[in-house]
């Protein structure tokens, strides 16, 4: 596959860690967070952490859409499906999310709920079309990647006089969860959780640009390199991180400039900020309420915001006793120290969000890592 | 005076007619569409005994296999082939992932009212012609209708029949440390076609189904293999070669070390697994086996394959290892190691 081949490539892959190698120094340890889910995903594909030296650490940060979806935002979605009667449209992985009384939105189907997988919020715009005496709600989650289609959709089904559809927005922002990492206690006050620098977001920074995370270098001395999602962009951001860290630099780089400028998508940028606007607060699983960090449709498209149109309530709704995604998800913990990991929480009985999508910590590490947690023994 | 009417019926409308009820009644309609649709197309001398049952020759000194499989592919046709042959092809491997030989195969249908006559009629063609072309007939059959929306146009179920020689051992509990894992070809195209006409899926592509009755390559395979050489074959289909590899280390206590490299996959499966965020390796395939070999055939199987036209891009992919954690690893491309997982409820349609 030409273009994408070129970053998989294992001679390039054993020459980055073979400078990785020699650039790392033997007295000091280095932890860097990799935010995205697509970063985790390909770290543990490809195996990446059989190529990095012992005392690099890369810790699984929230930039995982589904992982970061609280219990209660899949509830409104589950009394849109069951209760208001009405076709629910979601992206694939949200079906296994699990929510209240053991319910998913996978397993309101098998009860008859009418929820439909799709590609693209315009396949949920078709299905209203089609459907003109059925509501069909999108209930529409994931980073600034996602946001603009949601945009467009809106904006469409406003243009068209669509009567029937409208969104559960449960868009969040990165730089806001970058923030509250950083200002989390285990980072500032306890130093429990170390982290020396991020390998920065692709595809939200092709929509964003690198601009906004310029205040975590200033601010937090914390330096960001920007990286593709391919095994070797992620290697060359590390080895970036590397420099930086030796060097005593917090800077914004960027590995990922075939695609990502500083200023980002114009275009994208505006149509998500004509329907959409920053929510006052927004509950994240694992990190609690974090200020400023989601977006909601603005008072113009209310007409096409379900939580307005079927007057829905968001309630909190704790995650299961012993279930460490929170811990896991700011870094605290890794999947293999929480209790319910690989026991009673598996890629095909998910209790924890992160063991939902193959871009979670948790499962990212059960389907491609968990060899490295037991010994091959003979049979 | 009246003239007597040929056979006081009337043909089927197989150009603009549709199944209904009444053909699944039992009465004349059925009869008819047995007699139009099926018995003309499967035509042979086992059919043709018209019992509800057929009466079948036991080869002598011989055991035999069965095995059946249902088909509920959506949509019904598809690039490269349609749930007719591939109800054919797929039971037929499973009768020949044992070492046999097949030898019949049976056929129930159960209809959709509403199901054009037209389609169903070139389903059966299409499985007429896939079983003559394995030399195996249709021997016995069944049809029902169900109520408009209670099926999916039309489910398949196919039983294939097949002997094998005394003594000959083929399974999935077979492999052993040491053997060498053989692929007959690249991965992954049946799912990627099915998925391309998939509605809200649909993307333009010149890959087709893989669809194919491996019975022969199994027999090219076996001709050069020792007795017991061969260990396992299995056809790598729903949950893809994850899937079929993981079953066969379960099954032998056994693990396995693979080479990503070595996999061999057709450049545009790859870039609509890339386009849709599928893993290749978990895609249903229906003309493929993965043969587990004793190292010491593995060279010469692998040629047998290379010669036939359905093996011509087999490939060594790996060997099995003792672990009795029974793990799949894969070395990635870039150098690093990962797990090679079962499928784990994806939220795939269905594909075969």
């Amino acid at each position: 596959m030409k273009y994408i081949d070129e970053f998989r490539d294992g001679a390039l892959a054993r020459n980055i860690a073979a400078n990785i190698a020699i650039e790392v120094k033997a007295t000091r340890r280095y932890s860097f967070m990799e935010f995205c889910g697509g970063h985790t995903h390909a770290l543990a594909r490809y195996g990446v952490a059989d190529l990095l030296p012992p005392n690099l650490r890369m810790i699984h940060g929230p930039g995982c859409p589904v992982c970061v979806l609280p219990i209660g935002r899949v509830d409104m979605g589950l009394r849109l499906a069951l209760d208001a009667g009405v076709i629910l449209c979601t992206y694939g992985d949200v079906m296994r999310v699990p929510a209240s009384d053991g319910l998913s939105l996978m397993r309101a189907k098998a009860r008859g709920a009418d929820i439909r997988m799709v590609y693209s919020p315009l396949d949920a715009l078709k299905l209203a079309v089609d459907n003109p005496r059925r509501e069909v709600v999108f209930l529409a989650i994931g980073f600034e990647t996602t946001t603009p289609p949601t945009a467009l959709a809106i904006k469409q089904a406003a243009r068209e006089g669509l009567k029937n559809f409208s969104v559960l927005c449960c868009h969040v922002l990165t730089p806001a969860a970058i923030t509250h990492i950083l200002e989390s206690p285990e980072v500032l006050q306890y130093g429990t959780v170390e982290i020396d620098g991020f390998v920065g977001p692709a595809h939200v920074s092709i929509v964003i640009g690198s601009g906004p995370y310029e205040g975590f270098a200033k601010t937090h001395r914390k330096p960001v390199v920007i990286a593709g999602f391919e095994p070797l962009d992620v290697m060359q951001a590390i080895l970036m991180l590397v420099r930086q860290v030796n060097d005593g630099r917090a800077e914004i780089e960027n590995e990922f400039t075939r695609a990502v400028s500083r200023e980002g998508n114009a275009r994208a940028q505006a149509v998500t900020a004509d329907v959409l606007e920053v929510r006052d607060t927004f509950e994240w699983r694992g990190l609690g309420e974090v200020p400023m960090s989601a977006l909601q449709i603005r008072p113009e498209y209310a007409l096409f915001d379900a939580e307005q149109r079927f007057d829905l309530n968001y309630r909190a709704v704790p995650d299961h006793k012993q279930c460490e995604c929170g811990a896991i998800l700011r870094g605290v913990k890794k999947p293999i120290d929480c209790k319910l990991f690989g026991t009673i929480c598996t890629p095909d009985n998910p209790m924890g969000s992160c063991m939902v999508s193959s871009e979670g910590a948790c499962a990212a590490h059960y389907s491609y890592g968990r060899f490295r947690d037991i010994p091959v023994v003979a049979a | 005076m009246n003239t007597p009417k040929r056979h006081y019926t009337r043909p089927l409308d197989l150009r603009h007619g549709c199944i209904d009820m009444n053909h699944g009644a039992g009465g004349r309609l059925s009869a008819q569409l047995i007699e139009e649709v099926f018995a003309r197309a499967f035509d042979n001398e086992f059919l043709r005994q018209g019992n509800d049952g057929a009466l079948l020759p036991v080869p002598v000194g011989q055991q035999l296999v069965m095995a059946t499989d249902g088909h509920v592919i959506s949509p019904l046709f598809f690039p490269g082939g349609d749930i007719g042959c591939l109800a054919v092809n797929g039971t037929l491997n499973d009768v020949a992932m044992l070492g046999a030989t097949p030898l019949y195969l049976s056929a129930c249908f159960i209809l959709e009212e509403g199901l054009p006559l037209a389609e169903l009629k070139r389903i059966v063609q299409s499985m007429a012609k896939a079983a003559l072309d394995a030399g195996v007939p249709i021997v016995t059959g069944d049809t029902k209708v169900v109520e408009r929306g209670k099926g999916d146009g039309v489910f398949i179920t196919t039983t294939g029949i097949g002997i094998v020689p005394e003594g000959r051992m083929i399974g999935g509990a077979q492999a052993r440390p040491g053997d060498a894992v053989l692929l007959s070809g690249t991965i992954g195209e049946h799912g990627a076609a099915v998925l391309s006409q998939r509605a809200s899926l649909e993307f333009e592509t010149t890959i087709k189904s893989d669809t194919a009755a491996l019975h022969t390559l199994v027999a090219a395979m076996l001709a050069v293999a020792a007795a017991g050489e061969i260990r396992v074959l299995r056809d790598p289909t729903r949950g893809g070669l994850a899937t079929t590899l993981n079953e066969i280390a379960g099954q032998s206590n056994v693990g396995m070390m693979l080479q990503e490299s070595a996999i061999p996959i057709l450049p545009q499966v790859d870039a609509a697994c890339e386009l849709l965020g599928l893993d290749p390796m978990y895609i249903a395939n229906e003309g493929k086996l993965v043969a587990i070999v004793a190292p010491e055939a593995a060279s010469a199987v692998l040629a047998a394959m290379h010669a036939h036209s359905l093996g011509h891009a087999a490939a060594c992919i790996g060997s099995v290892t003792e672990d009795a954690n029974r793990f799949i690893q894969m070395d990635t491309r870039v150098g690093g190691r990962r797990v090679v997982d079962w499928l784990s409820g994806e939220p795939l349609p269905r594909i075969c």
